[in-house]
């Protein structure tokens, strides 16, 4: 009984853990490049934004329908990393998402926007689509049959 | 009766566009008269010594405005006297989001001692006119012959959360180069930050 008590604990202590890592391009891209034939899925929101935080349900039914098949969700926040502990986190814990969420850690706004697509605004939602072969991306909001679809069809 | 169709569409698709286009660089700024948290109307044509202007798209809510409050105040303290005052113009629609209320802007425009107006922009006529997209969003004019011309659009800095070693101020070289006779060598940059909360319906 104390055992089943102490893995019940810990388990929640886990859950209730919610990770949000910091990530550069410069690690996304190399994440990318030894993802083999996985497909990201990669998801430009914040905590602020409310059509963001609309759709992000949408990204959990993907997450879900594609768990057997080489696609990742990445959820990259584009909160100030001082919001880190004070909203982000509890906002991830609060919704609780499962898919792995990460904050952008770039200075430099205006350089970050063109490195991952040189048509962006900066405006989100925005979404991007890439393998080691194709990159798409789409400044817009996705239903969960859009996301599905434009996942099926990439080309 | 096809044909005819097709330019009515075009027609009205290339009015649409043009909407939704606002203002490029090079391009003469309308005037307008807005209301601000005193009350008064603002007008462009009120600023009898400006050389210039530094038009903001701001708000009360988005915590990437919140962030740029006192950069914009820096802006007004430090060219204002030297003929580019801010007119700040809040974009987003109070009923969309009540926090963007004509009182609460007054009390934040109190609370963070704003020296510039802060103007309301009720039916987003304005902001669509200019062509705004985010706040904050930044539109340089300068005072010509020809009108108050568009000189630069886009972000104050590259640097929203204070931390970019290597910043750089593109209103304030704008302001400069302007000021020494030149154009901007940077005349665009992406405007960083929360989109505009459009009026519903």
């Amino acid at each position: 009984m104390r055992i089943f008590f102490i893995i019940c604990l810990s388990l929640i202590t886990y859950s209730a853990n919610a990770q949000v890592k910091l990530l550069t391009l410069d690690e996304l891209d190399k994440r990318i490049a030894r993802g083999k034939d996985t497909t990201y899925v990669i998801n430009f929101w914040a905590t602020w934004c409310s059509p963001c935080v609309a759709e992000l349900p949408n990204f959990e039914k993907l997450r879900l329908a594609n768990l057997e098949t080489p696609v990742k969700i990445l959820l990259v926040s584009l909160d100030f990393k001082s919001k880190l502990e004070k909203e982000v986190i509890p906002f991830v814990k609060q919704n609780n998402i499962k898919a792995e969420v990460l904050l952008l850690n770039e200075r430099d706004q205006q350089r970050y926007i063109e490195r991952i697509d040189k048509k962006w605004s900066g405006a989100i939602p925005a979404t991007l689509f890439v393998n080691k072969k194709i990159r798409r991306f789409y400044e817009k909001e996705f239903t969960e049959s859009e996301l599905k679809n434009t996942l099926l069809n990439l080309k | 009766m096809k044909k005819l169709f097709l330019v009515v569409f075009l027609l009205i698709s290339g009015l649409c566009f043009a909407q939704t286009e606002g203002y490029r660089v090079g391009d003469v700024v309308k005037d307008f008269s807005l209301k601000n948290i005193d009350s008064k109307m603002v007008s462009l044509a009120d600023y009898k010594d400006a050389k210039g202007y530094i038009v903001v798209f701001t708000c009360n809510t988005c915590p990437v405005a919140k962030g740029y409050q006192e950069r914009i105040s820096a802006l007004n303290a430090s060219y204002a006297g030297k003929g580019y005052p801010v007119v700040a113009i809040n974009p987003n629609d109070a009923v969309t989001v009540p926090d963007e209320s004509f009182e609460k802007m007054q009390a934040l425009a109190n609370e963070k001692n704003f020296r510039f107006p802060y103007l309301l922009d009720p039916d987003h006529v304005v902001t669509k006119q200019f062509g705004a997209l985010k706040t904050p969003h930044v539109f340089l004019l300068s005072k010509t012959e020809k009108g108050n011309v568009v000189e630069y659009i886009g972000a104050i800095d590259n640097d929203s959360e204070g931390e970019n070693p290597d910043k750089i101020n593109y209103v304030q070289n704008a302001i400069s180069e302007l000021s020494a006779g030149k154009k901007p060598s940077i005349a665009s940059t992406k405007a960083v930050g929360c989109s505009i909360k459009w009026k519903k319906g």
